[in-house]
Parts: structure tokens; sequence; C-alpha cells
């Protein structure tokens, strides 16, 4: 029986390929000449069988980890007619090394440049023959997650097996022979000279582990370790959130006012009361932002969030969730589209949505800028953090009230191992690129959602012309009258509703649409809400922002990753009727109490 | 206890692993891991609640459920 095995770097999608290349006929088989086992399957290739073993992952024929001593000795034991390359076709120049080797060993191989969906979207190319040429074996793009590009590959893979002479494990071991000669004097030096302790010394890791991971305090110091560091992050912003403001209003009046003197006022109007001060009032959180984000790369990069699997599981478990959820949720705090994605790591499909069905719940960066505002407006300063750590506490809730509730439609056995890594301090570039990459993000969310969803506020607060903005008889004050006798039940006025559908798309844009609708910025802004609002209709009002839809990217990502708009749909009318009813019940209830 | 399990150590306790009785998806998770035959693991903590265990293999700290400690059987060994 001819034999094909598969071999790649780890993560290249290599054993997706191989699930769906081989059906779900795998199972686990010892081979000569290695002590540990390997998959394979044999499945029916232009009417002959062949058996098909998938190979531990590795970056190097040559290298001296466990898993590419086993490619090797694999090699050098078993007689191989077709190598299959799977290589990451967005890495090609990291990965290409891998078929570069295989050539110059004289490995009979095709090449397999998997991802072809994130290449094309990462408008990468590939001469497919002119690489195959200098190759000098078949090159083919695939998608193992789609399935794409499978029925050319799997022709190019019938065609190549048909003339490819089978490898000389003899031949091999002699070409390989440097590598275990290396690997014997390795294993001598390391016998000889080297000691290493049966236990390993108690380090800072297990010092601090003793502590954080304590069987009762662990839980406690958790919440009380993310209370401080939020208490830290609105003490230190506050004041440069103050002096961003105070700066955009100095380059209004001295630069932008006298420059725009002489246009006509409602083009005036147009970009100083609604875009500048719209995507000013919003770039004067950027910097809290930034801060947010600097101690979360540090909470990240430190390896506590895996501690924070450890302590939360058995909790996440009686939700249906795993550590992991709890993890993806903590990253969902800084945008929730990436923590969708990194829901990928899952396995089970069941487990994956209903991860994803709880992480729009999460208190992102956005939704912190809305908060900021409006708490810093409406509270004291003593409140302020503990009215945000109570939405922060809410998100939480509304996230594992959701899990509870429709656990049952997701059932899910996928085992939780994860590795611990020790207790690291993240470098300062590390901290500096990911705060770089924030303003980025912000800057271009700025110039598409935030710049587009301010004009369009002030154009419905402002046409018709003749009737003071943001009244009953404008384009916003009759979408507000329509929508009133759903949103005035939980406090919230005509104004907000129209803030509120454009939050929808963005949530940077609510506060910059507050300060279009009413042409004002900063410190005026706020003053005018304190008047506006009290704490029970502010604090409704944010209840409804954290939990009504994340933002439009994030339900996109929804639907991208869950392959259903169904699903899709399902998630955004749970969290409309989930914000509505517990707005209602804390509105309501906050009146009936007097407050 | 005829049949040890790994998750029915002590904290504290060291074992070695003597069957591994996954599927093939927990099978290869574990290899990767570097839990094989014949390797010693140590239990470090059990979290509270019923939760994870957190165990150690050579130098690579893992944290894995009960359930999936359970499928995995020891012999006890003595501390020298």
């Amino acid at each position: 029986m001819k034999c094909i095995a598969l071999l790649g770097m780890p993560n290249t999608g290599k054993s997706t390929f191989f699930n769906r290349f081989t059906g779900a006929s795998a199972r686990v088989g010892n081979w000569p000449g290695i002590t540990i086992d390997l998959m394979a399957a044999k499945i029916p290739l232009n009417g002959q069988v062949v058996r098909v073993v998938d190979l531990p992952g590795i970056y190097d024929f040559h290298g001296f980890s466990e898993d590419e001593k086993v490619v090797r000795d694999f090699l050098e034991n078993n007689r191989v007619d077709l190598l299959l390359i799977v290589i990451n076709g967005v890495q090609l120049e990291r990965q290409l090394s891998l078929a570069l080797q295989a050539q110059q060993l004289g490995l009979p191989s095709v090449l397999l440049l998997n991802m072809a969906d994130e290449a094309k979207r990462a408008g990468i190319t590939v001469d497919i023959e002119k690489m195959a040429a200098s190759l000098n074996m078949p090159v083919a793009w695939i998608s193992a997650k789609y399935g794409e590009g499978f029925k050319s590959a799997t022709a190019v893979i019938a065609k190549a097996l048909a003339t490819s002479l089978p490898t000389d494990p003899a031949t091999l071991r002699e070409n390989l022979r440097a590598d275990d000669e290396i690997e014997a004097a390795m294993e001598k030096i390391m016998v000889e000279a080297v000691q290493i302790p049966k236990t390993m010394p108690k380090g800072m890791s297990s010092t601090l582990d003793r502590v954080l991971l304590h069987p009762i305090f662990g839980l406690p110091l958790f919440f009380l370790i993310m209370f401080v560091l939020f208490q830290f992050i609105f003490t230190l912003g506050k004041p440069m959130q103050d002096g961003m403001a105070w700066l955009l209003a100095q380059l209004r009046n001295l630069a932008l006012e006298p420059m725009l003197a002489s246009v006509p006022t409602w083009l005036q109007g147009l970009l100083l009361d609604g875009i500048y001060n719209g995507v000013g009032t919003v770039a004067a959180f950027v910097p809290v932002i930034i801060l947010f984000f600097l101690v979360m790369t540090v909470v990240e990069d430190s390896g506590y969030l895996s501690r924070a699997a450890f302590l939360m599981d058995a909790v996440m478990a009686k939700m249906g969730l795993d550590g992991r959820s709890f993890v993806m949720l903590l990253m969902g705090f800084g945008c929730n589209v990436p923590a969708l994605m990194g829901t990928r790591i899952m396995r089970s499909r069941a487990l994956r949505l209903l991860t994803m069905l709880v992480i729009p719940f999460s208190l992102c960066s956005a939704r912190l800028q809305v908060f900021l505002f409006l708490i810093t407006a409406i509270f004291t300063a003593q409140a302020a953090p503990l009215v945000l750590f109570s939405l922060y506490l809410l998100s939480f809730a509304t996230a594992l009230l959701t899990a509870l509730l429709f656990k049952r439609r997701f059932p899910s056995t996928e085992p939780f191992i994860i590795e611990l890594p020790p207790y690291r301090l993240p470098t300062t570039r590390q901290i500096i690129l990911r705060a770089w990459h924030e303003v980025r993000h912000f800057l271009k969310r700025a110039s598409k959602f935030i710049t587009l969803g301010v004009v369009a506020v002030w154009v419905l607060t402002h046409v018709p012309g003749d009737v003071p903005p943001a009244s009953a008889d404008t384009l916003a004050g009759h979408i507000s009258a329509w929508l009133a006798p759903v949103l005035s039940p939980i406090g919230i006025d005509a104004q907000l509703s129209v803030v509120l559908i454009f939050g929808f798309v963005a949530k940077e844009i609510v506060i910059g649409s507050l300060a279009a609708i009413y042409g004002l910025e900063g410190d005026s802004l706020m003053g005018l809400m304190a008047q506006k609002l009290d704490w029970v209709q502010a604090y409704s009002f944010m209840l409804f922002t954290l939990i009504y839809t994340p933002c439009l990217s994030a339900v996109a990502t929804l639907r991208n990753e869950s392959k259903s708009y169904r699903f899709m749909f399902a998630s955004i009318v749970w969290s409309l009727i989930l914000a509505w009813v517990v707005s209602f019940v804390f509105y309501q209830g906050a009146r009936a109490l007097g407050f | 206890m005829s049949e040890p399990r790994l998750s029915s150590l002590h904290p504290g306790d060291s074992a070695i692993i003597r069957a591994i009785s996954a599927d093939e998806g927990l099978h290869h998770r574990l290899l990767a891991l570097g839990f094989r035959i014949g390797k010693e693991v140590h239990l470090i903590r059990r979290a509270w609640f019923m939760g994870p265990l957190q165990v150690r293999i050579g130098t690579t700290e893992v944290i894995m459920r009960r359930s999936d400690a359970d499928k995995i059987r020891v012999s006890r060994q003595t501390i020298q």
C-alpha cells in the first residue's frame, strides 16, 4: 500500500487538512522506529487505497525538539511514497524553508499552501507555476478550514503519487546522519554534564501562585485586583482626558473658528459643531483608552489571565462554558471583535457558539468611552469608580445569565486543558506597540464610522433648517417620536434615542452624536447632560447601551465566525430584549423607590 | 485504591503515567503537552468548588478538568 505522510509547521491547519482529507476514518497507530503514536487513515485515491499519516508539526527537519526527532525517526524507518507539505500561505517567507529542506533531502513532495482565504484577504498572490518550477514539486492552494481548492489539490496529489518514487529509508538515514550525531552527542552531554533537579525549585511563579490561586482568597483577590486597576485607570485618566479636551477646544477657538469665519453658517455648523465637536469629544477619550490597553496588556502578558481561567472554570462549567470562555470575556473588555475570533481555539462548535453568544456583553473600550463621559458628567468623583465597576459586574452578570439560559441548546463535552505559563513582565516594546495599535485603530474608526455617523446625526437633527435643532419637527424628532413608546418607559428621551440608533453602528459615535446634536463639546456638553438627566435616567441609559448590541463590526464578526445568519439575528434579538428588560426593571424600580 | 487516576492524587503528590484512555482529540492534545506513558506528573493544587487541577509534567505546568484527569491512570510513587 502506498503511503502519504503529512508534514507542516505547528498551527498551519495541517490537522484540519488531515481531517478533511481523510474523512472520519483516522485512528491512532504504532510506527516502526518511533515511540509515540501517530494518527493515520486509509483512503481511496484514484482507484487505489493509500495510507495517510499525520506527522507531528515541526519547524525544521534538522531541529532537535522531541517532535522534530520523531519526524526524522519516522522517515529513517518507514518508506514514504509522497510527502504533503502544508504551509501557511500568509507566512510563506517563514515556512517555505520546510519545502526547500524536503527538496534538498530528495523527498517526493507536494506543497499545499493553506489558508487561501486569509492570503486572498491579505492581498497575497503566488505564481504557482514559477514556485513549482523552482521547488521542483507541484504546488496548490487550499483552504483547509473552508474546503476550498480540495478537488484540484486532490487531483494534483493523485498525479504526483502515480509518478513518484518511494523514499529509501537507508539513504535518508545517511543524509540525516549529521543530525543524528548531534542528537546523540547532545544526549551524552546532558547525561554527563547537566544536572536537572527532579522537582523544580520553588521559584517566583509558584510563590505567586500560592497567593493568587489560593483556594479561598484567589477569586476575591482577582476581583480586588481588577477593581484596583480600574480605579487606577480612572484616577490617572481623568486629568489626561481634561488636558486633551482643553487642547482640542484651544485648537477650535484659536485656529479653526478664525479660519472658517468666511464659509456659510450651515457649513460652519456642520464642520465645527457637527464633525469637529463630535470627533473631538471622542478623541478626548483616546488617552484613557490607551491607558486602559496598557494595563490590559500588562495583565494579559503577565500570565495572570490563564490563572483567571483556572479560578473561574468551576463557575463557568456550571454555565456550560469553560475557563477559556472567561478569558475571552476578559479580552472582550478591550474589543469584542478579537475576542469573538479568539473562540477559534475551541473545537466544539456548541461551546464556541455559546461563548460567542456571551462575548457581546463584555464592556468593550468603545462602550467604556460612553460610560466615562456620562459618569464624569453626572456622578461625584467618589462614586464614579464604583459606578463604573458596577457596570463591569453587570456586564459579567448578563453574560453568565445568557449562558445559563442557553446552555441546554449548546451542550459540549470539550476537554479543558491549557498550559499555564510562568509569570512574566511584558517588555516596554510590547506595551508601546499595543498603545500605538490602539491609536491607529481609533484613527481608522474615526475616519470611517465616527465621522460618517456624526455627520448623519447632525443632518437628522438639523433638517429642516427652519426649526430649532434636535426639536420635535426635525427628522430625528420624527424618529424618536416613533420610538418613544418603547424607550420612554426606560427613561430614555428623544435625543438619546436617536443617539442609540447610531450607537448600533459603533459605540464611539454615541458621545460624538451628543456633541453634534447640541453643538457643544467637552465640559459644556457634560454640564448640559448633568442638567438634562438625573442619575437614574443616566444609569438606565448606560445599562441599555451596555447590553443592547456591541457594534456593527462585532455583529459582522458574529456572522463570519458562526457562518450563520440565524445565530447572528438570534444574538441581536436576545440582547435587545435583555437590554430593555434590565433597563425597565432598573428604571421603574428606582422610580418606585422614590429616586 | 486499585487503579489510581491523576484526578485522585492529592496536592503535592507525584506519580508515573501508566495509561491514557482518552479519545483521539484529547490524546493528541495531551501528547503535545508532554503527557506520555512512563512520565512523572506532579499535582500542584486543586481549584475550589470541584474546579480544575494544576499539574506539572517536566517543566510544563498545565491546568485540566478533573473529568479529563480521570482518563489518565497513574501509579503512585513515594517521593525520594
